[in-house]
């Protein structure tokens, strides 16, 4: 159901490549390009919370509701793979189970908060607003006793390769060549010109986006989860489990940001109880840019990859262009109220109301 | 005389001191179209509420098919064959013809054993194409979202649902409202073609031009009592005027 009318972002994204791509040579005096593999993975590493926070917000503003508490849920997962590895491995378990002991950890701690916010939502009746405002403060002080205030350290040394090593290496130049999983044996300037193609983070998210397209756009799930955000009374109406529903969305929302939080231990190898909460207002940020209307019943998966890949690219680039940083804010702001204002436009056009 | 298809006997819903619907008796046979009317405030809704689930009367009783019913829920309702089409249609218009036939039914494609089930678009499609053939209702196109359709086509989608889930008794409130007047013919057409293919149809209405076009038989509603039951052709508008208005009675007469 890719949408005509979402094109423009498509166009946004291309232009603004080409922007940098002419920009960042010229300024650099060409000594900079944007477009390497290297600076492509480094986008694609650089979106990956953003993008995982933004998938399950994607279905849950889809739903015409909002779910706040992603970033803190990020972190708080951050915290319970780091005590959830470290503790299995100090009982003796091999790197790997205690690699899956993290991801349980991180999947079963979000999934209860998703759980507890979809209760209090379908059931109770709270605004989804109020409901995840308040679970972001109570996980924000769960995550920040559970790790004692402090980064949780003393992780298996293993495990940075899970989090920052990638399925390809491509060594430019003299004696390069093109590497499968395990990367040679460099040193000094020939580990300079290694590049990683495709990071496990990268795969893991990209599998997840698969699965979540396939949800939205395939299945009954994906179908009512349009239906309720369209207009909830013709939900219940016919039947759809609408309370259910709700409830699973929101458990699929911190899932996706827990599997964020255990991505950002491996790659740190640290659990951190601050990281995910910078990332919260990026993501519902690429997750308008990519077209999903706050009142419900519009939006897809793929607009949010665009959104997040516009974000990435807009301050990677400013940044090589040496822009300060607060630019970056002030630019990526503008974006998000130009997006909904093309988005409104099209609709005053082509002669509607509010999409859904 | 047919078995009615729906039997009310002495239906009664208060709310509070309020009498809204006042031992109210009423039958319903097969191939009829049946226009339900009274002012605002006579107790229609209310009525139409207590078959279709939504309220539960404090006293009478329901028979459907010649089976005393009870229906706890609007679900239940529905599953019996009572289709209630409400004036906001109950439709999502973010979503296609397609999509709003099948809402809360999809049909699925099972993989894997039916581990993985998606959703079953072709044949959902061509389904709901039938449905609206058999109404002699075309769109040009079914896989847009249905917030580009004209009332009256979102009316039709309407019908078309409850039709092609086996409906076997039809209410609809004010299904002309709001609608542009071809749009109103088209409607209309509809639902003689509902009493044509034998499903009844109850029309909650106070549109009167409405009643003469359709309805075989009807009631009127004062004050949450039945003032009178008419052959449409054996009466007027004046005449219903003055039982909608409470100027004339046939309970009083009696």
């Amino acid at each position: 159901m890719l949408r005509l009318s979402r094109l423009w972002a498509w166009v946004f994204l291309g232009l603004l490549i080409v922007f940098f791509v002419i920009s960042v040579p010229i300024w650099s005096g060409g000594s900079v390009n944007f477009l390497t593999v290297r600076n492509s993975q480094n986008i694609l590493v650089a979106i990956t919370p953003v993008l995982l926070l933004g998938l399950g917000q994607t279905f849950v503003i889809i739903s015409a509701g909002i779910d706040l508490s992603v970033g803190w849920v990020m972190s708080l997962a951050s915290v319970l793979s780091a005590l959830a590895i470290r503790a299995a491995y100090n009982a003796g378990l091999p790197l790997f189970p205690s690699v899956v002991a993290g991801f349980a950890a991180a999947v079963v701690g979000a999934g209860a908060v998703g759980f507890i916010n979809g209760v209090i939502i379908a059931k109770l009746k709270v605004p989804a607003f109020i409901v995840t405002l308040g679970t972001s403060f109570i996980v924000r002080g769960v995550s920040l006793l559970m790790s004692e205030n402090t980064t949780v350290i003393g992780l298996p040394e293993g495990i940075r390769a899970y989090g920052n090593e990638s399925l390809f290496y491509s060594i430019r130049g003299e004696g390069g060549g093109f590497y499968f999983l395990a990367p040679p044996e460099l040193t000094g300037e020939m580990l300079r010109r290694m590049d990683r193609i495709l990071p496990y983070p990268v795969i893991i998210t990209a599998i997840v986006v698969a699965i979540a397209i396939f949800i939205l756009r395939k299945t009954q799930f994906g179908r009512h989860t349009y239906a309720i955000g369209g207009n909830i009374e013709a939900a219940l109406r016919t039947g759809i489990p609408v309370d259910r529903h709700i409830i699973w969305l929101y458990i699929f929302s911190s899932v996706t940001a827990g599997i964020a939080g255990f991505l950002s231990t491996l790659r740190f190898t640290a659990g951190s109880a601050v990281i995910g909460d910078p990332l919260l207002l990026s993501s519902i940020a690429a997750v308008i840019i990519g077209g999903v209307s706050l009142f419900g019943g519009a939006g897809s998966v793929v607009g949010t990859v665009i959104g997040s890949l516009i974000i990435a690219v807009l301050t990677t680039g400013l940044v090589m262009l040496n822009v300060q940083s607060f630019w970056q804010f002030i630019v990526v702001g503008a974006v998000v109220i130009i997006a909904v204002l093309i988005d409104q436009s099209r609709d005053l056009i082509m002669g509607r109301g509010r999409t859904g | 005389m047919p078995e009615p298809l729906l039997s009310i006997r002495g239906m009664t819903k208060r709310f509070g001191g309020l009498v809204a619907v006042n031992d109210v008796s009423w039958d319903v046979y097969a191939g009829e179209v049946v226009a339900l009317l009274g002012d605002n405030g006579a107790g229609k809704s209310t009525l139409i509420k207590c078959v279709s689930g939504v309220y539960q009367p404090d006293d009478g009783e329901i028979a459907f098919y010649g089976k005393r019913v009870h229906f706890a829920r609007p679900i239940d309702a529905r599953a019996a064959g009572i289709e209630t089409i409400y004036q906001d249609l109950a439709l999502a218009n973010n979503l296609d013809v397609g999509a709003n036939i099948f809402l809360g039914r999809e049909a699925k494609k099972r993989y894997l054993g039916g581990l993985i089930k998606t959703l079953d678009e072709q044949f959902m499609m061509r389904e709901s194409r039938a449905a609206l053939e058999a109404l002699e209702i075309y769109f040009p196109s079914l896989d847009e979202p249905i917030e580009s359709l004209s009332g009256g086509q979102r009316q039709a989608v309407a019908i078309a649902r409850a039709v092609y889930w086996d409906a076997k008794l039809m209410i609809m409130d004010e299904p002309t409202n709001n609608l542009g007047v071809p749009e109103q013919h088209k409607v209309l057409e509809i639902i003689r073609k509902l009493r044509d293919s034998g499903v009844p149809v109850i029309l909650i209405t106070h549109t009167l031009p409405d009643v003469f076009a359709v309805s075989d038989r009807l009631i009127v509603m004062h004050r949450g009592r039945k003032v009178t039951e008419k052959k449409t052709a054996e009466t007027s508008t004046e005449e219903l005027v003055q039982y909608m208005v409470g100027v004339r009675d046939d309970t009083r007469v009696q």
